[in-house]
């Protein structure tokens, strides 16, 4: 055991000084030694680099290289250099950001003497010093605060994302120490290693003499401020390091954060591994049958020269030379290109001027350039619930006192004329009403100079009462020690605060007892949900009322509190505050034992009234949850808040539906064993209401989770891909991270979205990561690879840009290989020609210009195309699901360009070959008429597959064919560059132009007849749309159409095969369709359809046999 | 990215938040068409008429174009005469290679009857099949700096194995292409009166100019260890030597033909025309065939029907698939963009 501790000696410069690091904190992740070895091995990991790699150094051997080494240690070179400067550059500003937090100047005490050094040298067991509003260099054990009773504020919205003030103490040893005696203070602090569980430290502290005598006292998370917290509202405090530098909590928490590789990137990784396998197979083949030609043709080609007896290498020569001559089918311009198109969506994003939020100002952020194709093919969304979905600004809108609705007809209670009128006229009730509002907290008043009031509360909602209270003149002034102020219309009213019941999950209300200094009498303030307080009313009083205007708020997505008060008799009190402080002192089962005592005050009350406090949501959170469900997106909420708050913010949202139509499941149990039958139960119900057209939704608590995820992961994995939607109260950051994480592991594209420092780890583990620049500050925001201003701007980003995003590159990289296949299958072509023997039809200077310049370009301004326009897209939001599928690329398609490119090869070669024979079959002359084929033909193919055409794209696309020109015709100039005089001669033969044209015809008649069929009598729904939004035709304002009566369904042909739905049943997360995807027989589906349905049905199955 | 630590951080501080509005109001992108991808775009979509119309139009264009090029090649007169077997004498022709080898004269008498009137120029080819000039080994050995400039005569090294004599002093021009020069010689003749065979100008002018050196001579060749194909006279620069020049620029396939020279008289019908020629090349031991080519032009160059049958057959097929798309359009009409065909409409998803 002692190794998992450490020991730390207070104040002690000797011990302990070097066992523990310091407090530099360092995100680098390069040093300036290490920077070009480490950045080179890890470009060199990636497959595609190490390939290039090979290429370039079997150029070197003169023997084998068909063309100039240039042509690829020239861009292999350029690639490299600027990666390379690009993780610099990053790690470089990593570098000062660290540099600036480890340079701070904090107080800590050495030598016994109070000194100022940088933030960086504070060592384990320093005593360190903080003043008001400054952050926590480093995780401390309190000692001392300027409060007399050791208390002091933090703010740790940093931390966990909570932005009220939370009171932390120092442990019982310490108390009474005095200022001056601080810092000599000496003792050991025993604590465990370093952890990341920022709600927990078990920790004992023993002082040495002589400030106390050797009991052993006991540590808790409330004992400590944590590094990145903020000192509030207390002078100063001083505490002891215990944990420095990268070995915080915050630091420990702080994963690092895997480069993202998006779903797209890896198919491409996967379709080069296919394409490498097929080059490894073309030069085995070729290889041998080049070696036989050689031993029996070759030899009797005197003119050859071979020689007789060669050594064995001789026969690697052949199969390296095919190598070197494939290598050109895995295009070395692809990682480029799709580089430089990646940072324009993200540039895109940047741009957006409708994803500003014009309240602030903020534009929408693409921190992280290279997985906007990604936001396409999102199936999860986890979201954070307070300040993500909600504007996290509680406001007190409505109230019902004593049988009266206040607020009904305007909406706002405050400034109903009536409520108004009650507190000037002094109605007892409403006053009563108001003083609980106004006292029943934990609210502390902070006076600013100006005069000017402003709350700090735990609770939001309590800010929200008091803040009303004080509109209503029932102002809430000053709490010092136990003695609360309130101006009631200018009147000064003290009350003696004589204990507080604390809020609990169970209890569901909190109390104080307190005592009017004027009038003496003792009163017990309560608030609560309705169901923990109405029960506990005394018996003669009317409850309908109260219980209506609960019911009525909650429909309309407010927060109800009730508030009720009881007065006390003073020996009712003495009696019960007697065993109310036995219990708080109680070692065992405290928090039990502490209910039941306040059970036993709190009943027989007099119901006040009903307060409704609203939350808003954002605007636009319920119809971006819509649209983004009807796009076939799950969404998960994962929020720190209490289960009552969660549901009633997901009702409110279109998060899940109420009953009947939707059905909340709750998880919850506080062993291990109810956590299981509860567990069970519900994935009973999931699998048997799976074939029902109902949303259900289960609903889980951070204990629960835990143990389930300890224990049970394979059940809630399965119950995660049964259900659509979920919600998980009070999880810790790790859990959030952790539920991400177990519904990536399914292979499910995961976006997390949050605003919070809580949020954080969910956002570096997701596959993307939001952050909303909010309220909470700008934690998330920075760690995310997307920040953006609000919620509803999630759908603009997923289903404009993440969609246009994913289509241009899943063009852009299949165009890319196949031009260079088509390139490479002429070169296959000519070698059956010329003897097997790896002669290159075209010259050194055309193949690397093929795929820098004449290819690139017209491919590049892909990133212009749009196949829909936004608003058909925004209207239609399923559609999404052509992208979520991977519809686009995936090996089907990606077998279309191939054979498109076969098929290209073979009508260049053939029409060159035939048209170019005898008398004009001069190698130089032919390579250029294919080469020039080649450059036609993929001209036209990128304005086939255009569906926008900007002035941009007219002018790549035909200026890179009058370019092709030029460029060759300068080439043609110079004699030396092995192609003189070509250009100028072919431009003059009429026999050239006719030979262009017809590759032309030939090579696109057929493919232009197959698009326009399908398109007409095959269209997908993205052609449906196409050709609806072009022909003005009426869909466009169908989008009310949708939800038609679900009637019809029952009509309709169990033809969906394309329906996003045909996961198998077992695993289907998308429930309302399921009955359809079981119940479909392929043969009444088109053949096409079911031919794209293929990847999906295919990749499903190999989840199930993954999780099975 | 990790910044969660920074010291900046000004998270929750309200202040902090107050001041940086501004900054990042004026961080606001600006407003243009590219920037919000809206740049006015034409967005064209495969409509039956307009796809019928291009099918149509292809096969206009193509079909007069396909029987254009069909009569221009019909139009060129071409006499071919296959030699490499007749031309060996009959008690040899069971050891042809021994025979081409030997030292023994190898004049060979053809005659050949002309089809149609020839309009001069005549074009005589040389044809070689099987001869694989495009060949890895052979195609690279060759040195462009050594055919240029007298000055590089020993940059020879990618010439092997024909680089350098035994000596050690280097072959010009050196390499396998040039080494295996082409050697047969024709002489014509009509009526027993020569026939003037014009052998300046058949190369082209830029490799006189610049590839091959008007001061370099030829030098060591043909004194190697085994003779490929002619020699060349020494005192002649290599500019002049248009035959080599000719043999020098590599063909593509293993059949091809090369210019020989120009007739520049007409040949009238059914002339006869005396071919003498020394077979001294050898294609026997792989197998080649020899073939000697009097070619007329047209617009279009010599004679080939690949382009106009290939012409008429893409222009008949567009017409055929505009036909067919017509016909399909009229008999089943489809209305594009009909929203029943979207299946969330019949089936409403994600509820």
């Amino acid at each position: 055991m002692s190794a998992m501790k450490r020991y730390i000696y207070i104040n002690d410069d000797e011990l302990s000084q070097n066992l523990y690091c310091d407090n530099r904190i360092s995100n680098k992740k390069y040093t300036i030694l290490n920077f070009l070895p480490k950045n080179l091995w890890e470009q060199f990991s990636r497959f595609m680099n190490q390939y290039f790699l090979l290429i370039a150094c079997l150029q070197l051997w003169s023997l084998i290289t068909p063309v100039n080494p240039a042509t690829t240690w020239g861009p292999l070179i350029i690639i490299f250099a600027i990666s390379a400067t690009k993780e610099a550059w990053d790690d470089y500003n990593r570098y000062l950001s660290d540099k600036k937090a480890n340079e701070k100047d904090v107080w800590v005490v050495k030598q016994g003497i109070k000194k100022h050094i940088q933030a960086q040298d504070i060592r384990v067991g320093n005593i360190v010093w903080l003043r008001e509003n400054v952050e926590v260099p480093c995780d401390l054990v309190l000692i001392g605060t300027s409060d007399p009773q050791g208390l002091c504020y933090v703010e740790t919205a940093a931390l966990d994302g909570e932005t009220d003030l939370k009171t932390r103490v120092i442990p019982s040893a310490c108390v009474g120490i005095d200022f001056e005696l601080l810092h000599k203070i000496k003792g050991v602090i025993e604590c465990p290693n370093p952890d990341k569980d920022i709600r927990r430290l078990d920790a004992n502290l023993r002082l040495f003499p002589p400030f106390i005598d050797n009991d052993v006292c006991s540590l808790t998370i409330k004992n400590t401020i944590l590094q990145s917290c903020y000192l509030r509202n207390t002078e100063w405090a001083c505490g002891v390091a215990v944990y420095t530098g990268n070995e915080t909590k915050l630091g420990m928490s702080r994963g690092v954060p895997e480069p993202k590789l998006t779903a797209v990137d890896a198919t491409i990784d996967k379709l080069t591994g296919a394409i490498f396998i097929f080059q490894i197979v073309v030069v085995i083949v070729l290889g041998i049958a080049g070696n036989v030609w050689k031993d029996t043709e070759a030899r009797k080609q005197w003119y050859v020269q071979y020689p007789n007896e060669v050594s064995w290498h001789e026969l690697l020569v052949i199969p390296l030379r095919f190598e070197l001559l494939c290598s050109i089918m895995i295009p070395i311009s692809v990682k480029v290109s799709l580089d430089l198109v990646k940072s324009l969506y993200a540039k895109f994003i940047d741009w957006d001027s409708e994803m500003i939020d014009l309240e602030t100002g903020t534009p929408a952020l693409a921190a992280n350039t290279a997985i906007s194709e990604d936001l396409g093919q999102v199936e999860y969304i986890m979201t954070d619930k307070t300040g993500t979905l909600t504007e996290n600004r509680m406001i007190f809108k409505r109230c019902c006192i004593s049988g009266r609705f206040y607020g009904n007809e305007s909406g706002d209670a405050l400034k109903d004329v009536e409520l108004v009128n009650a507190v000037a006229s002094g109605s007892p009730d409403v006053i009563r009403f108001l003083t609980v509002m106004a006292i029943c907290n934990t609210v502390i008043p902070i006076r600013s100079k100006s005069g000017s009031i402003s709350y700090k509360a735990q609770s939001q909602d309590e800010e929200a009462l008091v803040r009303a209270a004080a509109c209503l003149h029932m102002v809430f002034v000053n709490k010092s020690a136990d003695i609360l102020e309130i101006n009631l219309n200018g009147a000064i009213v003290q009350f003696d605060v004589l204990d507080t019941l604390e809020f609990t999950s169970d209890r569901k209300r909190m109390s104080v007892v307190v005592k009017d200094c004027k009038s003496g009498k003792i009163v017990l303030l309560s608030k609560g949900a309705d169901e923990a307080l109405l029960p506990c009313a005394h018996t003669g009083q009317q409850m309908r009322t109260f219980a209506e205007a609960v019911e009525q708020y909650a429909q309309l997505g407010l927060r109800t509190l009730c508030l009720a008060w009881r007065e006390l008799e003073e020996d009712e009190y003495r009696e019960w505050s007697l065993t109310f402080r036995d219990a708080n002192s109680s070692l065992v089962d405290r928090e039990w034992r502490v209910a039941e005592v306040c059970q036993r005050l709190e009943h027989d009350f007099e119901i006040l009234g009903v307060a409704a406090i609203e939350d808003r949501l954002q605007d636009g959170v319920p119809e971006t949850i819509k649209a983004l469900r009807q796009a076939g997106i799950n969404f998960w909420m994962l929020t720190g808040d209490k289960q009552n708050t969660a549901v009633q913010i997901a009702l409110s949202c279109n998060f899940v539906s109420p009953e009947p139509k939707g059905q909340l499941l709750l998880i919850n149990g506080k062993t291990e064993d109810e956590v299981c039958s509860s567990l069970e139960k519900v994935l009973l119900t999931m699998r048997t209401t799976n074939s029902e057209p109902k949303d259900v939704a289960f609903a889980i608590d951070g204990w629960a989770l835990e143990i389930a995820l300890k224990h049970y992961k394979k059940a809630i994995t399965e119950l995660a891909l049964l259900s659509r939607t979920a919600i998980c109260c009070r999880v810790t950051p790790s859990q959030k991270a952790q539920l991400v994480e177990l519904v990536k592991s399914c292979d499910y594209k995961t976006l997390a979205i949050g605003d919070g420092g809580n949020d954080v780890r969910m956002i570096q583990e997701a596959d993307i990561g939001v952050g909303i620049s909010g309220r909470e500050g700008l934690q998330a925001a920075r760690a995310a690879d997307y920040s953006i201003g609000k919620f509803r701007f999630l759908k603009r980003l997923i289903l404009v840009h993440g969609r246009y995003s994913y289509n241009r590159t899943a063009f852009l990289s299949q165009y890319s290989f196949y031009k260079s296949l088509l390139i490479c299958f002429i070169q296959i072509f000519f070698s059956f020609i010329s003897g097997i023997s790896g002669t290159s039809l075209f010259n050194s200077v055309s193949l690397m210009a093929y795929n820098v310049f004449y290819t690139s370009i017209p491919v590049l301004v892909s990133v212009l195309d749009k196949d829909l326009s936004e608003t058909t897209v925004m209207q239609h939001p399923q559609i999404l699901f052509y992208c979520q599928a991977g519809r686009l690329l995936n090996p089907s398609t990606f077998a279309g360009w191939f054979g498109r490119s076969l098929f290209h090869a073979i009508v260049v070669f053939v029409i060159t070959i035939r048209v170019y024979a005898f008398e004009r079959s001069d190698m130089e002359e032919m390579s250029m008429v294919a080469l020039s084929g080649c450059i036609w033909l993929q001209a036209f193919v990128v304005a086939l597959e255009t569906n926008s055409f900007t002035v941009l794209q007219h002018l790549a696309i035909w200026g890179n064919l009058a370019g092709f020109y030029f460029i060759n015709w300068i080439v043609s100039a110079f004699p030396s560059l092995g192609m003189h005089t070509i250009m100028f001669r072919l431009c003059r033969q009429r026999c050239y132009w006719a030979t262009m044209l017809l590759i032309v015809a030939v090579g696109m008649g057929p493919v232009l007849a197959l698009k326009y069929f399908r398109y007409t009598y095959r269209p997908s729904k993205i052609n449906i749309l196409q050709q609806a939004e072009r022909l003005g035709g009426p869909i466009l304002s169908l989008g009310n159409i949708e939800p038609q009566p679900r009637l019809l369904e029952k009509d309709v042909t169990p033809s969906s095969g394309t329906q996003p739905k045909n996961r198998n049943p077992i695993y289907e997360p998308l429930l309302s369709d399921s009955s359809n995807a079981t119940g479909r027989s392929f043969g009444s589906g088109t053949p096409f359809d079911f031919f794209q349905s293929q990847s999906r049905l295919s990749s499903s199955y190999y989840r199930n046999c993954k999780d099975t | 990215m990790m910044n969660s630590n920074a010291p900046s951080s000004s998270s929750g501080a309200a202040a902090s938040t107050d001041s940086s509005a501004p900054r990042r109001n004026s961080k606001r992108p600006k407003y243009s068409r590219f920037t919000q991808q809206e740049l006015p775009a034409c967005k064209p979509i495969l409509t039956p008429r307009w796809v019928i119309s291009a099918f149509m139009l292809v096969s206009i264009v193509f079909i007069p174009i396909g029987v254009a090029s069909l009569f221009a090649s019909r139009d060129v007169v071409e006499i071919v005469n296959r030699y490499e077997t007749d031309c060996i004498p009959q008690p040899s022709r069971s050891d042809k290679v021994k025979y081409i080898q030997s030292s023994e004269d190898k004049t060979c008498n053809r005659t050949l009857r002309v089809p149609k009137h020839m309009k001069q120029p005549i074009y005589v080819y040389y044809q070689l099949d099987n001869f694989y000039q495009n060949h890895r080994r052979y195609v690279k050995s060759r040195s462009d700096e050594q055919l240029k400039n007298s000055n590089s005569e020993s940059d020879t090294s990618s010439c092997k194995p024909e680089g350098t004599i035994a000596n050690g002093s280097s072959i010009v021009p050196c390499g396998l292409i040039a080494w295996s020069l082409f050697n047969d010689t024709y002489s014509f003749s009509r009526n027993n009166q020569q026939l003037t065979v014009n052998k300046k100008g058949i190369s082209w002018k830029s490799d006189r100019e610049h590839k091959f050196g008007k001061d370099v001579y030829p030098k060591n060749f043909q004194n190697g260890a085994i003779r490929g194909g002619a020699n060349l006279t020494t005192s002649i620069a290599l500019s002049e030597q248009e035959d080599l020049i000719v043999w020098m620029r590599t063909a593509a396939l293993p059949t091809f033909r090369k210019l020989y020279g120009k007739i520049e008289v007409d040949l009238q019908e059914n002339e006869i025309i005396e071919v003498t020629l020394q077979n001294n090349y050898n294609t026997y031991s792989f197998n080649g065939k020899k073939k000697l080519v009097l070619s007329t032009t047209t617009w279009l160059g010599g004679k080939n029907d690949f382009l106009g049958i290939a012409y008429l057959t893409v222009g008949g097929l567009c017409f055929f698939l505009a036909m067919a798309f017509t016909i399909v359009y009229l008999v089943k009409p489809r209305r594009l963009g009909d929203p029943s065909y979207l299946s969330w409409n019949r089936n409403p998803g994600g509820h």
